[in-house]
């Protein structure tokens, strides 16, 4: 006879959890009390965050929107702190610049018609003939905001479908390659020389459009969301192209890669908006003239694609090299398996490094204002100049910190709800 | 191979023809300076099991790779399917979808379901239409005896299901070949024998197959003939009941006593 011998003859089944193991008091003790020390450094947070609150909630409640200027701000005995007068009388330049006010309600529907045009790419659920609406918003977006003959963006539109033609032609008789080189080739040369011409002519035919607004009337946070949205559209596709570019086999595709990645990198985002704004027009041909702002979406995409080629090659290499193998060795061919296989996965692994450049060139729009553009932060200074307001500080940065923090932190939230969404291992 | 050795295994639909489905003549591969395959030849028929066996760092993974080009030989030919395998990025394609290949990892996509992983080939290679993609999916998972999961994830399955379902995405290109690399290496040993007992009845319906392995109970059932490998070079081939019981080369003795040893 052993002791040690022993039969489990029925399973045990599952008993609830003891009385303080769950709930608020278990949270509170496990997070906040767990240690002597713990419970010092709450106590001291806590007392922190009161004091805080207990300076600036008075300083920030106070009944000063009707005011009109500092000068009223000080003079009034019931106000003794911030002075929202400013943000009431400026409001509609920190948000519009200089636009004309009887066109502001353009930029406006274009930013709705933003929000329509991202949603079926952020939310898969969404019908997917919404995309179509996607792929026309760039050129919409632009017309609104720009306005002029609705001629001139439907003929760089008509560029895309004539290449699409040129392609479809040529595929059949001369292989796919030859197709889209001179598809490409065609619509560059369309954009180049018919699309202003056809587009005049098209003009003097049907006069259709809205009254054109320059470039130079543009400001506010509408600045901001057209340089920012703009950069963050266009630097994702460049920054994956540049990615795959880094990895490639082909030594001058590689080389041109890492040159490009290297040099952008290492060079401050303002050298490039100088040389946007100054530079640039030494080097293009006399009589041409281009738009600053678009320079400045130019060299802003540029800047942020090589960061964002950073952030997915660490993607990239963070995948099994049986992912490679597996795409490979079912005969799916090297776009296909990059389209299907790796880049799906490899944008997943880097979603948070690919918002965080997000949320960094949405920010860094702001240095526009060192080149004379009235982005908020350029206003802020405006405003200050101004007799009313001379001296006024707080008020100003604080609203326009807030307004990009909104975009920010939504940002922020979508990425960790596009993480959670697609975790698929549990 | 405990499992496997207890059943028998019905050899009557292994058939082997005499038409040539792969032929291996003269090929060397270097990694660097270091040779890693000498030499190789081998003719495999439509039909035939062949199970290839050696040390680790032998060369018999890579002998494999080689034959849907996932590594590149540096000297002599290999036909497979009477395409030569060449630069030529066509007839690589070409024959990457005629061979299936299972991996020692599996290597499911983990971003796709089950049912996605089996028909994203077909739609996306063969340019078969997702309706009939997803009949071809089903039928093979249900050939694998996993249907119930098709919705689910990579990683919500077992290693056992997991390596059955890489088997039923290879098929669901219906291939001509299947080339199997240590397929059972990663596996618990609850869950070798049901990825055996797949691959054998794919022998028993005249699949060529070949397949690195260390599951000597299924060279004897299901191979038609063992390879045994040696730095670089194959030692020692034979039908399995000559190589097993009567191992002519010394290496190849030493080596089968090491692995049934114990």
């Amino acid at each position: 006879m052993s002791d040690h011998s022993y039969v489990r003859t029925e399973m045990l089944s599952e008993q609830p959890a003891p009385l303080g193991e769950t709930g608020v008091l278990k949270w509170m003790r496990e997070n906040l009390f767990s240690s002597i020390l713990n419970s010092i450094i709450t106590v001291v947070s806590v007392i922190g965050i009161l004091f805080v609150l207990a300076l600036l909630l008075p300083w920030m409640f106070q009944p000063s929107w009707a005011s009109g200027s500092l000068r009223q701000c000080l003079d009034d005995p019931n106000i003794n702190g911030a002075c929202w007068g400013v943000v009431r009388d400026r409001v509609n330049q920190l948000m519009y610049g200089f636009y004309p006010r009887e066109e502001q309600w353009r930029p406006t529907l274009a930013f709705f018609l933003m929000l329509v045009a991202v949603a079926p790419v952020l939310f898969d659920k969404l019908p997917r003939k919404m995309i179509w609406f996607s792929a026309i918003y760039p050129f919409l977006g632009v017309w609104l905001l720009w306005g002029g003959s609705i001629w001139g963006p439907a003929m760089v539109v008509a560029g895309f479908v004539i290449g699409y033609f040129v392609f479809k032609v040529l595929h059949e008789i001369a292989g796919s390659l030859t197709g889209m080189i001179v598809a490409v080739l065609v619509t560059i040369l369309w954009w180049m020389y018919g699309a202003g011409l056809a587009a005049s002519g098209l003009n003097g035919i049907v006069p259709l459009g809205i009254e054109a607004v320059p470039s130079s009337v543009f400001g506010g946070f509408m600045l901001s969301m057209t340089i920012g949205i703009s950069g963050i559209a266009l630097s994702l596709p460049i920054g994956i192209m540049l990615a795959l570019g880094r990895q490639s086999d082909m030594f001058i595709i590689k080389t041109l890669s890492v040159g490009y990645i290297e040099l952008i990198r290492g060079v401050p985002l303002i050298t490039l908006l100088f040389v946007a704004s100054v530079l640039l027009n030494f080097f293009l041909p006399p009589g041409t003239s281009f738009d600053l702002i678009l320079r400045v979406i130019i060299m802003v995409t540029l800047f942020a694609a090589a960061y964002m080629a950073e952030v997915i090659r660490g993607g990239l290499a963070a995948l099994p090299k049986g992912q490679y193998e597996a795409a490979d060795a079912l005969g799916l061919d090297y776009w296909k398996s990059m389209r299907l296989i790796i880049m799906p996965q490899a944008l997943k692994i880097s979603i948070p490094g690919i918002v965080g450049s997000f949320i960094g060139l949405f920010k860094d729009t702001t240095l526009v204002s060192v080149i004379g553009l009235l982005d908020p932060v350029g206003l802020i200074v405006t405003i200050q100049g101004s007799t009313d307001w001379n001296g006024i500080v707080w008020e100003l940065f604080l609203f326009v910190a807030m307004l990009f923090w909104v975009f920010c932190f939504s940002m922020s939230r979508y990425s960790m709800y596009l993480e959670r969404k697609l975790q698929t291992s549990h | 191979m405990s499992q496997v050795e207890q059943k028998e295994v019905d050899r009557s639909g292994m058939q082997v023809s005499d038409e040539v489905a792969i032929e291996i003549r003269n090929m060397n591969k270097w990694y660097g300076d270091f040779h890693v395959l000498k030499d190789i030849n081998v003719t495999v028929n439509r039909g035939e099991r062949i199970v290839v066996c050696g040390p680790s760092g032998s060369g018999k993974s890579t002998l494999i790779r080689c034959i849907n080009r996932l590594e590149q030989h540096q000297k002599g030919d290999i036909i497979v399917d009477g395409t030569e395998l060449s630069s030529d990025l066509k007839n690589i394609d070409k024959i990457r979808s005629e061979v299936g290949m299972v991996f020692q990892h599996f290597n499911l996509f983990p971003h796709l379901t089950i049912l996605e992983n089996c028909t994203l080939a077909p739609i996306w290679v063969r340019k078969t239409p997702k309706k009939e993609a997803e009949e071809i999916a089903m039928h093979f998972l249900e050939k694998v005896k996993i249907p119930e999961q098709a919705l689910k994830y990579p990683g919500q399955l077992s290693g056992g299901q997991q390596q059955r379902v890489a088997i039923a995405r290879s098929l669901c290109m219906k291939p001509r070949i299947m080339l199997f690399d240590e397929p059972t290496s990663a596996l618990d040993p609850e869950m070798i024998a049901e990825v055996l007992d797949t691959m054998i009845e794919l022998a028993q319906e005249g699949m060529t197959m070949i397949v690195v392995t260390h599951e000597m109970g299924f060279a004897r059932k299901v191979a038609n003939r063992v390879i045994f490998m040696d730095q670089g070079q194959i030692v020692e081939q034979n039908e399995p009941e000559a190589f097993f019981n009567n191992p002519k080369s010394e290496r190849t003795q030493l080596f089968l006593s090491q692995i049934l040893g114990h």
